[in-house]
């Protein structure tokens, strides 16, 4: 035990504790949104920061994203193997631009990463609809970096994942249950700043475009 | 009295763009905070809320601390503490020692200035780069930050883009702000992908969880604290929060107070390094909890309401003090009311003391503050300090320092004439009989004001002529 912890807990422990009233902290935001309703916020929301929105279904997916990157002009795609949506891609791989898969540590490959790759393509743990917000988990399958160092990212996000508020999703899908990952995300649009005279810029350090796909 | 404040602000009321710059700057965010809140009981609910939270949290804070460590190590970052900025400072140098570390690329954290780790480790000879766009700028030209979310808010783009070409003139002269951001991505790559050490600051430690929350919209505090091999979070022991279900309603409030956005572009929550079976993120995270006078603020229960401000910056957006001077002007790492309040606390009446007179108590910090800290009361309660006698019961130091023998005598006196009638009335029939003797040359008042004249009648006098008998 350092000298310093000591001496701090020992002047926070002499203070006769203040007694607050705490009640209302329990407050819990959420509204009766139905799913086009959500939809329709999330989408609004996202538009507004310059993301953009597609709409698909399980059966056009597909074809979705891969006029997306054809769109972009991309030469190759960021992915992972292991996921549903990047297993399907790659078993069309024939559709796509080439596909590199994040399969080894970055010390391995980081000059690709940073210098070569032109997109990333991830999953996403739902959506929340009163921000326009995605929710990422790192794993292994797909890293931090996978929606962070690409100038485009590529987002699927399942319209059954849309909560209303942060705290209906934190709670419907039992965040304090699961335990956290290591890096837990809200994207809520493409890297932005307005630091140069208030004037809005996209793409300062993270992707420059962010483009959602809601199967 | 001339101090080096006075002088200052003299300074920059003088320079009108900066003036006209910062009134069109704080205008906007006024409106866009505005604009967030359109039902004003919804607002008041989440500031309660959010205030709740915050006091919680203060009533349990050696507790939660604890908590916060035991989560974190569990989670496999290292907990370190420390008492003063030089302490922080030393912990962060041996930390990159260890690691043979000759930069550090930074996010943005206003205790890392606090801390002044920029000048500790360019004197020890490591780099230390800013990352956020703002501040690099501001470093680029070798200043701090004028406000504690946006720290370029001062500079014109007029002045950025000389400075960029002063600094880079590789790149070509170019005043579009696209291209300007362009620039800084592409240099400060670079320096991300090869930085051995990352830091950043922290918006609220969940104790329950061990998770360090940051909110930003550029990415360079995802960038900071994923690409190095080392991360390095420095926060002050007042921003652990208990649950993970108070973050939400907080994230809700923080950056709709601050830049009027409903949600920062990112949010990022970090519960720990890098896990075996993971390809990327710091393989080491540290944690430094600062104290710096915090513990001290802590013991006193009218003070402690400063300890639940989570830096939005809206007070200082609403100042009509700071709109005009700047927060240069301010010589403080924090400026405007929540500077106003804070530096003087931190570092004693005597070093930033002066700072509490430059408020008009107008009251706009404490109606937007979103954890409803009472400023004004607050500021207040400094000004007391400043002059009480009984200079023991408080924490702050230098308190009674400004006391002087006549000035209480002179309002003693007038407390008691003031609550004794009969001596009231004959004062102030007096004062307006020798009316004509108020000279015009005030000293200080006149110098910037004409001087009060006193009427022929006291209000008493006239209330009786127009006929109240029971004023
Ligand atoms: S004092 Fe209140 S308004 Fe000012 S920065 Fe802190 S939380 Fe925000």
């Amino acid at each position: 035990m350092s000298k310093a912890r000591a001496a701090i807990f020992e002047r926070l422990n002499a203070v006769e504790r203040p007694v607050v009233e705490v009640s209302e902290r329990e407050d819990f935001s959420v509204f009766a949104w139905d799913k086009a309703e959500k939809i329709r916020r999330f989408t609004e929301r996202m538009q507004a920061v310059r993301a953009e929105v597609h709409q698909a279904d399980r059966s056009n997916w597909l074809d979705k994203i891969a006029e997306i990157c054809q769109q972009k002009g991309l030469t190759n795609l960021l992915l992972s193997l292991t996921t549903e949506w990047g297993q399907a891609i790659s078993q069309n791989a024939a559709r796509f631009p080439s596909l590199k898969h994040y399969e080894r540590s970055i010390e391995d490959w980081k000059e690709e990463l940073f210098y070569q790759a032109d997109a990333g393509l991830t999953s996403t743990l739902g959506g929340i609809a009163e921000t326009g917000t995605l929710m990422l988990w790192s794993s292994p399958d797909e890293p931090r970096t996978l929606s962070l160092v690409p100038p485009i990212h590529i987002a699927i996000l399942d319209t059954d994942k849309l909560y209303t508020t942060f705290a209906e999703a934190v709670q419907e899908q039992g965040w304090l249950e699961q335990g956290l990952p290591t890096n837990a995300l809200l994207i809520s649009g493409p890297s932005r700043s307005a630091d140069i005279a208030q004037v809005l810029a996209y793409g300062v350090h993270g992707p420059k475009e962010l483009v959602v796909v809601l199967v | 009295m001339t101090t080096e404040f006075r002088i200052d602000v003299k300074k920059a009321l003088g320079k009108s763009e900066v003036r006209a710059h910062f009134r069109k700057a704080m205008d906007t965010l006024m409106i866009n905070r505005r604009n967030q809140f359109p039902d004003d009981a919804a607002l008041q609910a989440l500031r309660t809320q959010a205030q709740a939270i915050r006091a919680n949290v203060l009533s349990k804070l050696p507790e939660l601390l604890q908590q916060l460590e035991t989560n974190l190590t569990k989670n496999g970052v290292q907990v370190h503490w420390a008492e003063t900025t030089d302490e922080a400072n030393q912990i962060v140098l041996a930390i990159m020692q260890k690691h043979g570390a000759k930069s550090i690329i930074k996010g943005k954290s206003m205790v890392s200035e606090e801390m002044g780790l920029n000048h500790f480790l360019e004197e020890r000879g490591i780099e230390a780069l800013e990352s956020d766009l703002g501040e690099f700028i501001i470093q680029l030209d070798g200043e701090t930050p004028s406000h504690i979310i946006m720290p370029a808010i001062h500079k014109s783009k007029e002045q950025i883009s000389t400075l960029f070409h002063e600094k880079f003139p590789d790149i070509p002269y170019t005043d579009n702000v696209d291209e300007l951001t362009a620039s800084a991505r592409r240099i400060l790559r670079d320096k991300f992908y090869a930085a051995p050490v990352g830091l950043s600051g922290v918006n609220f430690a969940v104790a329950e969880t061990g998770t360090l929350c940051l909110v930003e919209n550029e990415g360079n505090g995802r960038m900071s604290t994923t690409i190095p091999p080392v991360h390095i979070a420095v926060t002050g022991i007042e921003k652990v929060v208990e649950k993970l279900s108070d973050i939400p309603p907080l994230l809700s409030i923080l950056p709709r107070s601050a830049t009027g956005q409903p949600i920062t572009t990112y949010f990022n929550m970090i519960s720990g390094p890098r896990k075996a079976d993971e390809k990327d993120g710091p393989t080491e995270v540290h944690l430094v909890l600062l104290d710096n006078g915090r513990s001290r603020i802590y013991s006193d229960s009218e003070l402690l309401a400063t300890l639940r401000c989570i830096r939005c910056g809206a007070c200082i957006n609403h100042c009509p003090v700071y709109v005009r001077i700047g927060g240069h002007s301010y010589g403080t790492v924090y400026p405007g009311p929540i500077g106003t309040i804070l530096e003087p606390q931190k570092s004693g009446l005597s070093v930033h003391g002066e700072l509490i007179q430059a408020s008009s108590l107008c009251g706009a910090c404490g109606e937007v503050c979103p954890v409803r800290i009472p400023i004004p009361n607050i500021i207040n309660r400094l000004r007391y300090d400043s002059v009480r006698k009984d200079s023991e019961n408080t924490p702050t130091q230098d308190a009674g320092t400004k006391r002087k023998p006549l000035e209480a005598a002179t309002w003693q006196a007038w407390s008691w004439a003031a609550s004794t009638p009969s001596v009231y009335n004959f004062g102030g029939k007096t004062a307006t009989q020798l009316r004509g003797l108020v000279p015009n040359n005030l000293g200080a008042w006149t110098s910037v004001r004409s001087a009060p004249k006193l009427a022929e009648q006291t209000l008493h006098q006239q209330l009786k002529a127009l006929g109240v008998d029971h004023e």
